[in-house]
């Protein structure tokens, strides 16, 4: 029978099956961050170990201070403890940290593509929602919450029911100034927020096959702003050329048995999908988001729209986005006045996207406050080598080092009630950067376009170039 | 995890679609432990205002829906991240059960793994609830989980639950030593996966 990407991982990791409570699935990598803390806790109450230390990897990066980049650097004392928390149940435990102050320090779902932690054909699980990033090498990624965490630290493996399989196949051309961001914002848009709830969505198509690895793992990290706690790509050839020489890769012989291995991975030409969806992306322009769920993103020429024209069903949700946004109907997208912006995340802090947001920026000045804050200390440290952040900063950004930061604010990067920012993250939920911060998402292109011009412009018109 | 027991409860209305579990919790409060409580975090900004008093018109907040532990959501209901404080703070605040044509995957799970009780129902299901919870009816609904029930009047819905998940919550075991009993298993995997990472 003809087997999918996912149908073969999914067997491969069937440790047993009941009736009654699914798949007991294997985890080859479980990757960790402060938010680990519960985990270890529950743990520690029933006087179990972690099982697999070797399989377990941690960072710290939601609570990183992106200034003073050092665990005493954060102010919080609540927050701080959740950083030695990290430091001290990774030790006892002897789990590997890239905590604060390491070289390979970053955003858990940047690093673990970056190392080769993330290999084709793994089971990866980590307790945040963005795990299926890790899904563009053809990872089975999937995010979990903190009694999950527990039980893969205990057991190295999680019961989970096999969802149901989508093939979404993307075709045409990207135009330039458009990006992996704008093709799965334009998905969102489409399916909505619970499109591919249930499901495991495999992207494939002409141009997915194109998209470099750092495009793939944008375009899987938002799978979840879909429903979707998985997304996957196939690995193929330029899966492999990125994972050669990464430090957590095989090497020597195993090099080459892994490959022949992965090469057997993608889906039989014949599999047979649950929901088969195929979306053209020629006339896609630049996407930008409207209002408080990553559904709400409409193309920059575009117009915000108008509650009385929605469903009867989105209406009242709609209404009351554009009420949070401080945005009347019908005005258009290129006349929203920003107030600051903020390019970094694990949806686009790697390197390709800050040289995306330099080309934009080079020449030009912000006129706007700024931050930049690469998704890992890696890609800091190739940035600078690049002179990226020269670029920056003369432009007036704010240079900072690697966390989440303003995705989510937890370290304390927040904007202030009622500012309008302009986010590369992947959430503009009420609140999300502050209380009361309106976020609109979009591309790292177009976020530093919103830098120096104010407002959004279509990028395509600034830089020029196809891909 | 708790025994999860039938019980006799009032419902609150919240029948917005896609509530995420940022609205749920508010990141800023993430910090705190489990054990320190999280009752005064859920919907923290929903139920507060920026001087920290309560909204009225919000509908956890109205008088008659005050000690309610049944919660009647819209689609997609705990969407978004995967903290699971989402769902101690909805414990902590005394909801025992959340009602919802469809749930965030993530926040399923993990309601399921606290003893959260949540039932999906056809939408058009839930409306009938919604329709017995306005102005509030003190302890006029009844959940059975053992015959799989939600109960108002002389309505009664059905609804499904994973038996394996519909054990542990009726005796208030957690997977983890359930798991470790199959240890055998995973030993075994681990030898003949192939993979020498495993072995
Ligand atoms: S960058 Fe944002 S979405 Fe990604 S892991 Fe950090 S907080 Fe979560």
């Amino acid at each position: 029978m003809p087997r999918s990407l996912f149908d073969k991982i999914w067997s491969q990791h069937d440790v047993l099956s009941r009736p009654d409570a699914g798949t007991l699935l294997y985890i080859d990598r479980h990757l960790i961050h402060e938010g680990s803390r519960r985990g270890f806790d529950i743990l520690r109450d029933k006087g179990l170990s972690v099982r697999r230390p070797d399989l377990t990897f941690a960072t710290a990066d939601h609570y990183v201070p992106t200034r003073a980049h050092a665990t005493q650097g954060v102010p919080d004392a609540d927050k701080r403890g959740i950083v030695e928390a990290l430091e001290g149940n990774t030790k006892a435990a002897g789990v590997q940290l890239f905590g604060i102050g390491h070289r390979q320090q970053g955003i858990v779902h940047v690093i673990g593509p970056e190392l080769g932690l993330t290999l084709p054909g793994t089971t990866v699980v980590c307790g945040d929602s963005h795990t299926a990033t890790h899904g563009a090498l053809g990872a089975l990624a999937f995010g979990i919450g903190a009694s999950e965490v527990a039980h893969v630290l205990a057991t190295q493996t999680l019961w989970q029911h096999k969802p149901k399989a989508m093939r979404i196949t993307i075709s045409g051309r990207l135009r330039p100034g458009t990006s992996a961001k704008d093709i799965i914002l334009a998905i969102i848009a489409r399916i909505g927020m619970s499109g591919a709830s249930g499901y495991v969505v495999e992207y494939a198509g002409p141009v997915v096959d194109r998209l470099s690895i750092e495009q793939r793992l944008t375009l899987c990290n938002m799978s979840i702003e879909a429903g979707a706690k998985f997304g996957l790509i196939a690995p193929d050839d330029t899966t492999i050329a990125y994972l050669a020489g990464r430090p957590f890769a095989p090497t020597g012989d195993d090099w080459d048995r892994y490959v022949a291995r992965w090469r057997k991975l993608a889906s039989d030409p014949d599999a047979v999908f649950d929901r088969d969806l195929a979306i053209d992306i020629s006339d896609l322009r630049p996407m930008i988001t409207w209002g408080t769920s990553p559904e709400d993103a409409i193309q920059v020429d575009g117009c915000v729209p108008d509650p009385d024209h929605v469903d009867a069903k989105a209406r009242d949700r709609a209404r009351a986005a554009l009420d949070y946004m401080g945005l009347s109907a019908g005005m258009r997208v290129t006349d929203i006045a920003f107030d600051r912006v903020f390019i970094g995340s694990c949806t686009n802090g790697r390197i390709s996207d800050l040289r995306e947001a330099a080309r934009v920026i080079d020449g030009r000045k912000a006129i706007l406050p700024a931050l930049v804050v690469p998704g890992s200390t890696e890609v800091k440290t190739q940035a600078e080598a690049e002179g990226l952040d020269r670029i920056f900063t003369s432009a007036g950004f704010e240079w900072r080092s690697s966390g989440c930061s303003m995705c989510v604010g937890m370290n304390g990067d927040l904007a202030t009630s009622g500012e309008r920012c302009a986010s590369t993250s992947n959430r503009n939920f009420v609140g999300r950067q502050g209380v009361g911060v309106r976020t609109h998402l979009m591309s790292p292109a177009m976020a530093a376009a919103i830098a120096v011009f104010g407002k959004p412009v279509d990028v395509s018109q600034i830089v020029d170039g196809d891909r | 995890m708790q025994r999860f027991e039938s019980f006799c409860g009032s419902a609150a209305p919240l029948p917005r679609d896609n509530i995420d579990t940022d609205q749920i919790v508010p990141a800023r409060f993430l910090a705190r432990r489990r054990a320190d409580g999280l009752e005064a975090a859920l919907f923290h900004d929903q139920r507060f205002d920026k001087t920290g008093t309560l909204v009225e018109s919000f509908a956890l907040n109205r008088p008659e829906h005050r000690g309610a532990q049944i919660l009647l959501a819209g689609n997609n209901f705990g969407c978004g991240s995967s903290r699971e404080h989402a769902v101690y703070a909805l414990l902590d605040y005394g909801f025992r059960a959340v009602v919802a044509p469809s749930f965030g995957a993530i926040f399923f799970q993990n309601s399921l793994l606290n003893g959260l009780l949540p039932i999906v129902l056809p939408q058009r299901d839930v409306n009938v609830l919604l329709v017995a919870a306005a102005g509030g009816t003190a302890n006029s609904f009844y959940i059975s989980l053992e015959r799989q029930t939600i109960t108002t009047g002389a309505t009664s819905f059905t609804f499904d639950i994973d038996p394996f998940r519909k054990e542990c919550m009726l005796l208030g075991l957690d997977d983890i030593d359930f798991t470790l009993r199959q240890l055998d298993a995973i030993i075994a995997y681990e030898g003949g996966s192939g993979d020498p990472s495993l072995s």
